[in-house]
């Protein structure tokens, strides 16, 4: 059960609906409220992530035996410390994107607490890879 | 498991439009056979098809006015939006006046019921025992439609009693006490805005036994009351204040809990929006949330007689004038409580099993992208992907869709022609070819004629949805 998407990197309106659309896939199977729950939580903090610093990119979501895997690719500017990005609160967002409502630094924290497992590959000017896992 | 529904379709008077599989917010209705059909496990009762439906075909079930004769003593209890179809100046008192003179003995109030759990919502806020956010109780519509569409919110939803049901209980315990009476002989009708509060009595997701014995709707009451409000002498019977009286409109169940930061969400379309974002935990910050399916608040419920913007002012109005009401004491909560737990409920699941599920949702994918994407509900299904699901579960045929029917047409009508093209020289067509031909005369034929039996066939089918 793979589904695919594209993000885009300009068009703001539409972040989320990857992450929204995804939602509605995970109820529809009879997944947990629960586990849809934190699925979807961290999914659209990728994805925003993938849109407001990675310039758009795309997306894989998966169903498998025992878990949901989600991977978000781009070829953005790519992440210089990820430990540093980890932190809460930490955050490069421009005002541009503070006045979005987005930027508060607490994306991947988020994600590392929602999900069983996080892998983040990135390449300083190359691009930034995220897998994400939740176990069923 | 048999689904109680006060919303239900006047098959007579419905002409097969699309305009109300479009706006349900659960996706549960169809147009099959030239009919709408609506399936059971969906519906929420919010009466959004009976707001949109210009045929007026959909209908609630209440109760007629016979029902008082089922009981010695009737109790009316008026939701507080009855009290805003009247005009601004029509006192509570005359309109409880009013009820006591078209049949029942007494009455009590809902909206002094509000103000109970308006005082109970405070005390629990203050002992911080609620969810945060804490999303309302009191719209049994928004209440489905989270247990449909958004079940991990279900543990956020406050378990209080609807005012109504905590009336009703009240209202038994004060006639058995005045008349001698056994609960059997007492009757507790309520006058309700909406179909949700109907099903709430007759097969509610919150206690065993509803105490409210039936429900008549704000339309049916409307004309006998209006009959005797010109000359009625009101007399003291109004308790509720501005806090209760205030429950009919958006908001008002809000003030009552006298927090700063709360959201108010009125109509169903934008209720689902809200509430997506509290799933994602975007609304965390928010305290207290009010949720109603009706535009408005109750006052735009759909059994109502009043247009929703005049009656919401003539409520603020008639709540200033009722002013504060008698402060209600400590409040024990155990008496307001659900009785059962909310559960989420598997209508929009595609199988039990999640290998099965997976199956057929790869399934809905395929069928769905051979599918125009218009959305234009000609097939009967809400949207392409709606009939994908249907034709996937077993409810509906792609053929329905007509863009796909005329397409297949086409093609065959195309290859008919093709071969008597070639043979436009006068030379006779090889066997092959006639048996080809043949193939696609019939095929053409079954599908002129799957259009009347596969609908049929459905019909009968989909009640097992
Ligand atoms: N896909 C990405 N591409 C480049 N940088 C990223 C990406 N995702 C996260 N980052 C970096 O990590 C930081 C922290 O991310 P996050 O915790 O989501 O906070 P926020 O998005 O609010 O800034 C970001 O400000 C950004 O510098
Ligand atoms: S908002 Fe009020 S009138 Fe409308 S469905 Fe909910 S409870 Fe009924
Ligand atoms: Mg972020």
């Amino acid at each position: 059960m793979l589904k695919h998407y594209d993000i885009s990197g300009t068009d703001f309106s539409v972040a989320g609906e990857a992450s929204s659309n995804f939602k509605v896939v995970l109820k529809k199977l009879g997944i947990s409220p629960d586990i849809v729950r934190r699925v979807s939580i961290a999914m659209y903090e990728a994805e925003i992530n993938t849109v407001v610093h990675g310039g758009g990119g795309e997306c894989d979501a998966e169903v498998l035996d025992g878990c949901v895997k989600i991977v978000f690719k781009d070829d953005g500017p790519g992440i210089e410390n990820v430990e540093l990005a980890m932190q809460e609160g930490y955050s490069t967002a421009s005002d541009t994107v503070r006045e979005l409502g987005f930027g508060a630094g607490m994306g991947l924290p988020n994600i590392k607490k929602y999900t069983d497992d996080m892998k983040i590959e990135t390449q300083v000017g190359v691009g930034t890879k995220i897998t994400l896992i939740v176990n069923l | 498991m048999a689904y109680y529904h006060s919303v239900t379709l006047d098959r007579e008077r419905c002409r097969g439009c699309t305009n109300c599989i479009q706006h349900c917010p659960t996706e549960a209705i169809r147009v099959r056979g030239g009919k709408a059909k609506i399936i059971k496990d969906r519906c929420i009762d919010c009466g959004e098809c009976i707001r949109v439906c210009s045929s007026r075909a959909k209908r609630a079930v209440t109760d007629s006015f016979d029902i008082l004769k089922n009981y010695k003593y009737n109790i009316a209890l008026p939701a507080p939006a009855l009290y805003g179809q009247f005009g601004s100046d029509i006192t509570a008192d005359k309109i409880l006046s009013g009820l006591t003179e078209i049949g029942f003995d007494d009455v009590f109030e809902v909206a002094r019921a509000a103000e109970y759990i308006s005082a109970l919502t405070r005390k629990m806020l203050d002992e911080g025992s609620l969810p945060k956010p804490a999303i309302s109780s009191a719209c049994p519509a928004v209440v489905r439609l989270i247990t449909v569409r958004f079940p991990s919110l279900i543990n956020n939803i406050v378990n209080f009693l609807e005012p109504m049901e905590v009336a009703a209980r009240m209202a038994r315990k004060k006639a058995r006490e005045k008349t001698g009476l056994p609960d059997e002989e007492i009757g507790v009708i309520f006058i309700t805005p909406c179909p949700a509060k109907m099903t709430s009595i007759k097969a509610s997701i919150a206690v065993n036994k509803s105490a409210v014995n039936g429900a008549i709707s704000v339309n049916d009451v409307y004309l006998r009351l209006l009959g005797v409000l010109k000359n009625v002498k009101p007399k003291n019977l109004a308790k509720a204040g501005f806090e209760g009286i205030s429950w009919a409109r958006r908001g008002g169940e809000s003030y009552g809990t006298r927090l700063q930061n709360y959201i108010v969400v009125d109509g169903i379309q934008n209720v689902i929006p809200i509430l997506s974002a509290m799933e994602n935990e975007k609304l965390n910050d928010v305290r207290f949330a009010e949720f109603s399916a009706c535009p408005l608040g109750c006052v735009g419920g759909a059994l109502n007689v009043a247009n929703s913007y005049v009656s919401l002012n003539n409520i603020k109005n008639i709540a200033d004038r009722a002013g504060k009401s008698k402060p209600i004491g400590d409040v024990k909560d155990k008496d307001f409580m659900f009785e059962k737990q909310l559960g989420a409920s598997s209508a929009m699941n595609l199988d039990k099993d999640l290998t099965a599920a997976m199956k057929k949702m790869e399934e809905i994918e395929k069928v769905c992208e051979t599918m125009p994407q218009l959305d234009c509900g000609a097939c009967g299904a809400p949207s392409c992907k709606a009939l994908a699901e249907d034709v996937v579960r077993g409810y509906a045929d792609a053929y329905d869709c007509i863009f796909i029917m005329r397409e297949h047409v086409r093609n065959i009508t195309n290859e008919l022609y093709e071969i008597a093209e070639s043979h436009k020289d006068g030379s006779g067509m090889t066997s092959d070819e006639i048996a080809r031909a043949k193939e696609l005369s019939k095929k053409l034929l079954e599908l002129e004629q799957h259009q009347q039996s596969g609908y049929n066939f459905n019909i009968a089918e989909m009640e097992r949805y």
